[in-house]
């Protein structure tokens, strides 16, 4: 196979590893089995497509104007958008000041599946599930050099100091972080706003995780500061945005006054949102990959 | 305007057919890097930017990186495990 | 026939997509594939949701210059709610993805008929 001359040492199997479920069914059998589990997926498809085609077609016209959703609700935001939140950019004050406590949920929805990945990823070398059960079974199996994993960390499969990766990342590296910042900073004014820079952020961490190694990485973004970034960000938020719960939903200002709009300290508790969710996305995406690449963050 | 949408949009489902019948698993997350590029400039023409910034740095940037890290984790795993089970799985294959 | 196409083109690619990584789902082998053919499915699902909200001619939902009308913006209630599922997205994917880590450490195969066939093998095996 191709891609198996280019890698030393033992190749992997990357790509498709299709070998049919033997073992329980004889060999004709199973081979109906699939043939049949095949044809009806197709004629599942092919309905489906026909089925939803249709449909589609029963649906509004795509950009005409009176569209049915394009009702008093989205009036409502437009016109006294600006008036009430303050943010330029409605979808931004939409998303954080209007509907506050859904994207709350959602940033939860970011911090259980680290905790999610890292429960399941998650090889220290002191002895953690993952850990004994990959050198349990490898020394035992084959008796490789004491507890392989813990020295995941280690660029011990990647060429050691990549200069390209390197130098190229010395120049791109601070270009992303101040855009990332950028866009989170004006996410009340133009487009943009927590999401989208903290998973500029986060993408800037990787880049700079794969172009230098752990241990230069880990002399800022180390398992604490992940850790307690991640928490303040959202304990902000769920203290500025959870009231809801005791006020029956409707809203408390937030005493932080709205400035002029289009200015960067304008709109209020937004900024402060957008900062915390920005944070919050970039930890995230960095600590994804991090738990991927060595099973610690 | 039209003819640019619908051109990106017939690119868009090469994309997504090519990233279902490629071979090679990394050739198969290169498309969908591609893929959800386009995604982010039919956002733009969509008059949304906010979407399309989001889906371009997730897209392309997170997503692709999360599943690039996987495969070289599997290498990782397959190197670890030593040649006895790789080759038993391999000659499966072959057969 | 065809300006009917052309009213709907988004709807109808969107549903093309859906159908694609649907058919990634069932017919693919290797869980990278399926977990990208899901993922397919989330961008057709919000091509979908986000091209409701457009309308021909209007400008990005950002207040320029104080035009406050409705009339001169699009609507901006489904690119908000898209904005939030791209990202949740990204968390599904991030956790099919350790799952298949986890099971390739196991079985080391990333076929899942064959792991299922390994995980029933071996509660046969030790009752």
């Amino acid at each position: 196979m191709k891609s198996q001359k280019m890698k030393k040492g033992k190749p992997g199997i990357r790509n498709t590893v299709s070998q049919n479920a033997t073992g329980i069914l004889p060999g004709k059998l199973e081979g109906r089995l699939q043939s049949v589990y095949r044809i009806v997926a197709a004629v599942m498809i092919v309905l489906m497509f026909v089925l939803l085609a249709t449909a589609m077609l029963g649906m509004p016209e795509i950009g005409d104007k009176n569209n049915p959703d394009n009702n008093e609700v989205a009036r409502r935001y437009i016109e006294n958008g600006l008036d009430e939140t303050g943010a330029v950019n409605i979808v931004s004050g939409m998303i954080l000041d209007y509907r506050a406590f859904d994207t709350f949920g959602e940033s939860c929805v970011l911090f259980v599946a680290t905790i999610c990945v890292t429960i399941m990823l998650r090889i220290d070398g002191r002895g953690g599930a993952g850990d004994d059960e990959e050198t349990e079974s490898s020394k035992k199996a084959f008796g490789i050099r004491e507890s392989a994993f813990a020295k995941l960390d280690n660029r011990n499969y990647e060429p050691e100091n990549d200069t390209i990766l390197r130098k190229s990342a010395l120049i791109v590296f601070p270009i992303i972080m101040v855009f990332g910042v950028y866009v989170i900073l004006n996410g009340h004014i133009s487009p943009g706003g927590g999401f989208s820079g903290g998973a500029i952020l986060g993408a800037g961490f990787v880049l700079f995780l794969s172009a230098f190694g752990f241990n230069k990485t880990e002399r800022f973004m180390n398992a604490n500061t992940v850790r307690i970034i991640t928490l303040v960000a959202l304990l902000v938020y769920c203290l500025s945005k959870c009231y809801s719960f005791f006020t029956g939903a409707n809203h408390l200002e937030s005493g932080i006054p709205l400035g002029t709009p289009g200015a960067i300290l304008s709109s209020g508790l937004i900024l402060v949102l957008n900062i915390c969710v920005g944070m919050v996305v970039a930890c995230t995406m960095y600590s994804f990959y991090a738990l991927v690449r060595r099973g610690r963050i | 305007m039209d003819t640019i949408i619908t051109i990106l949009f017939v690119f868009l489902l090469v994309c997504a057919v090519a990233a279902s019948l490629a071979k090679d698993s990394l050739v198969c997350i290169i498309l969908f890097s591609a893929y959800s590029l386009v995604m982010a400039v039919i956002w733009i023409l969509m008059e949304s930017p906010d979407l399309a910034i989001t889906e371009a740095a997730v897209g392309a940037g997170v997503t692709g990186i999360l599943f690039y890290a996987t495969l070289k984790r599997i290498d990782q795993i397959d190197m670890q495990a030593g040649t006895k089970e790789v080759t038993a799985t391999r000659k499966l294959k072959k057969s | 026939m065809w300006n009917l196409i052309h009213e709907h083109l988004n709807d109808l690619v969107a549903v093309a997509l859906f159908v694609i990584g649907f058919g990634d789902l069932l017919f693919q082998k290797n869980m990278i594939k399926k977990i990208i053919g899901l993922n397919i499915m989330d961008t057709a699902v919000y091509l979908l949701l986000a091209s409701q909200g457009y309308i021909e001619g209007r400008k990005a939902p950002i207040v320029v210059d104080g035009v406050r009308d409705a009339a001169a913006y699009i609507n901006p209630i489904p690119s908000g709610l898209v904005l939030t599922g791209i990202v949740v997205s990204v968390s599904v994917t991030a956790l099919l993805l350790s799952l298949t880590i986890r099971m390739y450490r196991k079985y080391h195969s990333l076929d899942l008929d064959y792991c299922l066939m390994m995980a029933r093998h071996e509660d046969k095996v030790n009752g």
